[in-house]
């Protein structure tokens, strides 16, 4: 560990970017405009499943304020045939997620856009283009999509040499689980259903594009990546990367359902074709149609545990719903779902299917809160059936260093006892509860992730620092990286300045998700920070002409140490920049890494619920988060994220879903209809922030933002259970849902 | 593109002679919390709107000699809370008319938007009707007065002919020993549509029931009065075999359907429990009065 | 289409602008007025991010015609810091970040402020309803609501 004091790292300063985000200074991706600005919008599918046989764009042309039409066959085609991966997404399904190609694969896909001088323009000219369809049988859920006389999505995806909607399996095995079952003296099957849910940030996606008469672009947006924004439109339109530059907007919240991008490139193609600047922003209806909610799913899963509450063998199998084209998160569901446990015999299986919804797209720990959801309920049954206490079985089996994960990795030092501890020792799992009232508790893990990360620290004349980096921050990562630069530094915190670059000022950086950036930014800008401290020390060595290795960096100043100690004044940061020129020039230093040693994260969740049985309405009272983050770099967004994780999975629990009519349409496409948490549903959300330092990291750091979002769907579900004596299978445990099973009993 | 116009009349005349002359292209905005949603989401277009809000009388809140009250139809949720005098005789419409929508909402939204929307589920509507409130329209061929459960004559429709505005609504003196209440059941604990709303207004005399109001809202194509279930109530001392026969009565006027807010089964058990519910406010608050 | 000139006051200071008739207020402080500060999340008044007030009244600006401002009042968050000086609960959501990502937060301000404007003691409860029509997806609302219960209290502090 490099950070001995602890003045800034720990501390709860004030973001860099607060004062423009109270004030409404800070620039989101709907707040640019740029002169003789046009609009787009787009026309989507009416049909949730149709083949596309002739678009006629003539009358849309010729409406008068049209600049530009554009179709599928303005995108860059990606053969059905050979895989293009980036990242995580197949640009074969990207350049037919973005705009209809062959068919149309759900209503509100793309089939077309229109940019004009002014939306109204636009909206009318994409209600005058003329698409010829044939509409073919559509299948929407996952139990219907996997018969065998389901409708098929695409020929060419096989299962067993015939076509299938189940695109993609992925399986973990450890030990023999037969065997291990053969062991139990309890062995608990069940099967759960979720909900697609949507990741619900509140601003829409938005972006704006100029193309210059040289064939240069400039993309501002709101994204999880600017990089990914750059490299997603070049593939899409065939634009060099070097002739495309990607600004971040600010970002009104993405939750992983901004890691893709949906306009970028129609506006992109529509500023080359009308020569004007394009402004393109999702309605809010829009974005719930045609924008990733993550999978809904079906699981079973099956445990069985020794009479003493050791588990000896777990068995789950996950089929998630991709929408229309292949790529659910049946990695998070099958990998996490056993994570948190010393089990010996494991066997989890993943179905990755087809359906004609929208393309789901990463949501917060994508897939684990889903395994999470089925592996915490089960577990839960198995303390009831031994007659233990749910946390005490958790501990029992709780894994930890040298513990064998059936997703593949030996753990180092975790941090999940710890979280299971804190919540024994808690008052609130001891506090009485009152009558229809219950409790209930889950634990949940992510992967946390590490990746290519960019810095750029800068000392400027005056003797302050600047530092860049490559990620869009959601959630208060540049506050991190100014606490962890000053306390490298030893200056005061308002003396560093952070900034997220755009594509051009600064080198590759992966997307903000998977709770990799304070994790890998850390890293960069540690190092980089390191670099200008060295800098700092040769240049006061040469002004007092002794050995740089006979001066140190203490509390913002470089002091003669050794033989030399105090034979001359200290220099102060500002004192050598202000030399800077007369000693080698400009101070600064840059990084560029493919971090590694981002280790796993673990929370335990504490849920109370009461319940009004005649209405069937869930509340929930209490709720206290305790999870393992490492190091808290910054403890106020430290806890952010696991209250906004517990009051999302919250709403995944009781409230979220995706409702589809007749038609294969979704029927609630509104903030008003699909019901994510108000501030009057919600209790304060309690955290315990658990710090048991990441050994592979400078500061300690793990990831921390989407651990926060896989316990919650299980403690509540739980809880209800504890209440009501009646479990629950399914989600969300909504109102008319809880009474059917009240009445059941 | 169709044009629109914005007009903001300062007599009623003046709006009805610019509504019937529209004949059907034109739109009242009184809060426009419904009106600006529709025109956004494209379902209308207007070639006229036609804000009312300028005419002294929509805006007024008004307590008569008698101890009526008669408000505006374009008086916002917010400002009826202001009244200093209106929530005491009538908490139950006052409750109704907050919760229509969001704090924001509540600073534009309107009792006679909310009756003229003609949703089967708008909140103000079922303690409108349990008050017994009477509104009053003006048209080309004058003004008359009718029953707000007159109003709506299906989901989106109502009975005023074309060219008539509503007015306002009058709401009778309450004799004493009066209370009324409303209560809804959403999922959440705010910004839903109701999944099934209950007015009731009573007057309570030496512990007998001597007048009951009961209005149902979001259970059919529009809210209804429940004569049955104030017929139940009336007599009795609100013992359990009454609350029940009111509750199923409730439960038997329900017509409701199936959807993304509720389903059939639901709706009707819940109309019940909540008149019981509402009814045990009405009565409490009657014992104070 | 003829548009209609409106004369109006937003943030103290006399504007007067040119709408179509059917515009939201809202997009005529973000287009026209080059307000930016006011967002939008879904433009049907579900989420409370383009909050302003409407002489002192809180309401959402994708709900009201431009036409309506005419001879109003209106405060947009653009006008809740005092030159350099934060209004307090800005200066509080900062202290105990009460906000992550920040779209949420003008609206939620605006709503704040007019809370306590009219409720300089409120309980937790009251906050919590007053705020349900302003989604926030990030925080969860703990910090915010413990954030404004704050400010009341040092408002109040400040006040006697």
């Amino acid at each position: 560990m490099n950070v001995i004091s602890n003045k800034w790292i720990g501390q709860r300063t004030i973001r860099p970017d607060g004062a423009d985000k109270v004030t409404g200074r800070a620039a989101y991706g709907a707040d640019t405009v740029m002169p003789g600005m046009i609009w787009a919008r787009v026309l989507r599918s009416p049909h949730a499943h149709a083949r596309i046989l002739r678009i006629d764009t003539s009358k849309a042309e010729a409406l008068p304020g049209v600049k530009a039409v554009m179709t599928a066959k303005d995108v860059v085609e990606f053969p059905l045939d050979k895989s293009v991966m980036l990242g995580i997404q197949d640009m074969r399904w990207m350049c037919r997620n973005v705009m209809a190609r062959e068919k149309a694969l759900f209503h509100g896909h793309p089939v077309a856009a229109v940019a004009a001088t002014t939306e109204a323009i636009a909206a009318e000219a994409c209600a005058l283009i003329e698409v010829e369809y044939e509409v073919l049988p559509w299948v929407i859920e996952i139990e219907d999509a996997i018969k065998p006389d389901a409708p098929i999505l695409h020929d060419f995806i096989k299962l067993d040499g015939k076509p299938s909607n189940i695109a993609g399996k992925l399986e973990h095995k450890l030990g023999d689980v037969d065997a291990g079952f053969a062991q139990a003296d309890v062995v608990i099957e069940r099967e759960f259903k979720t909900r697609p849910v949507h990741q619900g940030y509140i601003e829409s996606h938005a972006c704006l594009v100029s193309v210059s008469p040289d064939g240069k672009a400039t993309i501002w947006s709101s994204s999880q990546g600017q990089f990914m924004v750059r490299a997603m439109s070049a593939y899409l339109t065939g634009i060099p990367q070097s002739d495309i530059r990607a600004i971040p907007a600010e970002i009104g919240g993405g939750f992983g359902g901004k890691t893709i991008i949906y306009l970028e490139p129609l506006a992109l193609i529509l500023a080359r074709k009308s020569g004007r600047p394009v402004k393109m922003i999702m309605s809010r209806e829009e974005v719930f149609r045609a924008s990733g909610p993550t999978s809904g799913s079906m699981s079973k899963v099956k445990i069985g545990a020794t009479k003493d509450g050791k588990i000896v063998a777990a068995q789950g199998t996950f089929y998630l719903q991709a929408g229309a084209l292949p790529g659910s998160p049946i990695r998070g569901a099958a990998g996490c779902a056993f994570a948190p446990y010393d089990i010996p015999n494991v066997h989890s299986l993943g179905f990755d299917v087809v359906s004609n919804r929208s393309k789901v797209a990463a949501y917060r720990a994508p897939g684990a809160p889903i395994g999470a959801y089925a592996v915490e309920c089960v577990v839960d049954e198995i303390a009831e059936a031994l007659k233990m206490d749910p946390l005490e079985l958790r501990l029992k089996n709780a894994a930890k260093q040298g513990t064998k994960a059936a997703h593949g990795p030996v753990y180092p030092r975790i941090g999940f006892v710890e979280t299971i501890e804190a919540a024994l020792a808690h008052p609130h799992y001891k506090a009485p509860l009152g009558k229809h009232q219950g409790r209930g508790v889950a634990s949940g893990f992510w992967f946390n992730a590490g990746g290519e990360s960019s810095a750029q620290v800068n000392v400027t004349e005056d003797g302050n620092v600047v530092v860049t980096t490559g990620h869009p921050d959601i959630g208060g990562s540049r506050a991190s990286t100014a606490n962890i630069t000053a306390e490298l530094l030893g200056i005061d915190y308002k003396r560093v300045s952070v900034l997220i670059g755009d594509t051009a000022t600064i080198g590759y950086s992966n997307l903000t998700g998977g709770s990799r950036v304070t994790f890998a930014s850390a890293m960069v800008v540690t190092q980089s920070t390191e670099k200008v401290i060295t800098t700092l020390r040769e240049r006061a060595a040469k002004i007092w002409k002794i050995d740089p290795e006979a001066v140190t960096w203490d509390d913002g100043e470089a002091r003669p140490a050794g033989d030399n100690a105090g034979k001359f004044p200290a220099l102060t940061l500002a004192e050598i920049a202000a030399k800077a020129s007369e000693t080698g020039g400009p101070i600064g230093a840059g990084v560029q890494l493919n971090t590694a040693g981002a280790e796993g994260g673990f929370a335990t969740h504490v849920c109370d619920v009461e319940v009004d049985l005649d209405l069937g309405i869930v509340r929930v009272l209490r709720y206290t988060s305790f999870q393992d983050v490492g190091r808290a770099i910054h403890p106020s967004y430290v806890e952010g994220q696991m209250q906004g994780g517990a009051a999302q999975g919250i709403g995944w629990a009781l409230s979220e879903e995706y409702i589809y009519d007749k038609k294969g349409r979704v029927d609630n496409a509104s903030f008003l209809d699909y019901r994510m948490p108000v501030c009057s549903d919600l209790p304060m959300l309690d955290t315990v922030i658990i710090e048991v330092p990441n050994p592979k990291h400078p500061q300690g750091v793990r990831g921390v933002g989407e651990v926060p979002l896989v316990p919650p769907l299980a403690a509540v579900s739980n809880a209800v259970y504890n209440a009501l004596g009646r479990r629950f299978y399914s989600l969300p445990m909504s109102p008319p849902r809880v009474l059917e099973v009240l009445e059941g009993a | 593109m169709t044009d629109t116009r914005y007009l903001a009349p300062q007599t009623l005349d003046e709006a009805v002679g610019a509504f019937a002359a529209a004949a059907g292209a034109a739109r009242i905005l009184a809060g426009g919390t419904d009106l600006l949603v529709q025109m956004r989401a494209g379902l209308l277009r207007p070639g006229l709107i036609i804000d009312i809000k300028k005419i002294e009388e929509m805006t007024a809140i008004v307590e008569e000699p008698d101890g009526g009250f008669r408000v505006g139809a374009a008086v916002s949720g917010a400002a009826l809370a202001e009244h200093p005098r209106f929530g005491q005789v009538w908490p139950g419409v006052l409750e109704a008319v907050n919760l229509i929508g969001s704090t924001q909402v509540q600073g534009r939204a309107s009792p006679g938007g909310n009756l003229c929307n003609a949703s089967p589920a708008g909140d103000s509507v079922p303690a409108m009707i349990a008050a017994g409130a009477v509104v009053t329209v003006q048209g080309p061929n004058g003004r008359r007065q009718m029953p707000v459960e007159a109003v709506p004559a299906g989901p989106g429709r109502t009975n005023l002919t074309p060219g008539e505005i509503l007015v306002s609504f009058a709401l009778p003196a309450r004799p004493k020993g009066s209370g009324d209440a409303y209560l809804r059941m959403i999922p959440r604990t705010e910004m839903d549509i109701a999944v099934v709303g209950v007015g009731v207004s009573l007057t309570i005399q030496g512990g007998t029931v001597t007048a009951a109001r009961v209005g149902l809202g979001a259970v059919a194509p529009t809210v209804l009065l429940v004569a049955d279930a104030a017929d139940a109530l009336i007599g009795s001392k609100l013992d359990d075999a009454a609350l029940e026969a009111a509750a199923a009565a409730c439960r038997a006027a329900c017509r409701p359907i199936d959807d993304k807010r509720g389903t059939i089964v639901y709706r009707t058990k819940v109309a019940g429990v909540l008149l019981k519910r509402t009814v045990a406010i009405a009565a409490e608050r009657a014992g104070r009065a | 289409m003829a548009k209609l000139h409106v004369a109006t006051t937003i943030n103290g200071e006399p504007m007067e602008f040119l709408c179509d008739p059917g515009q939201s207020l809202l997009d005529a402080l973000r287009g026209t007025l080059g307000l930016t500060g006011t967002k939008e999340g879904c433009g049907t008044g579900d989420c409370g991010a383009c909050s302003i007030t409407l002489d002192g009244r809180l309401v959402c600006s994708c709900l009201m015609l431009a036409a309506e401002a005419e001879g109003r009042e209106i405060a947009t968050i653009e006008g809740m810091a005092a030159g350099e000086d934060l209004h307090p609960l800005q200066q509080k959501f900062l202290e105990m970040a009460a906000l992550q990502c920040g779209i949420c937060t003008p609206g939620m301000l605006i709503a704040a402020r007019n809370l306590l404007e009219r409720n300089p003691d409120p309980t937790e409860t009251e906050v919590r309803f007053w705020l349900a029509g302003n989604l926030c997806r990030c925080t969860g609302y703990d910090k915010i609501v413990r954030a404004v219960m704050e400010t009341a209290e040092e408002m109040r502090g400040a006040a006697r």
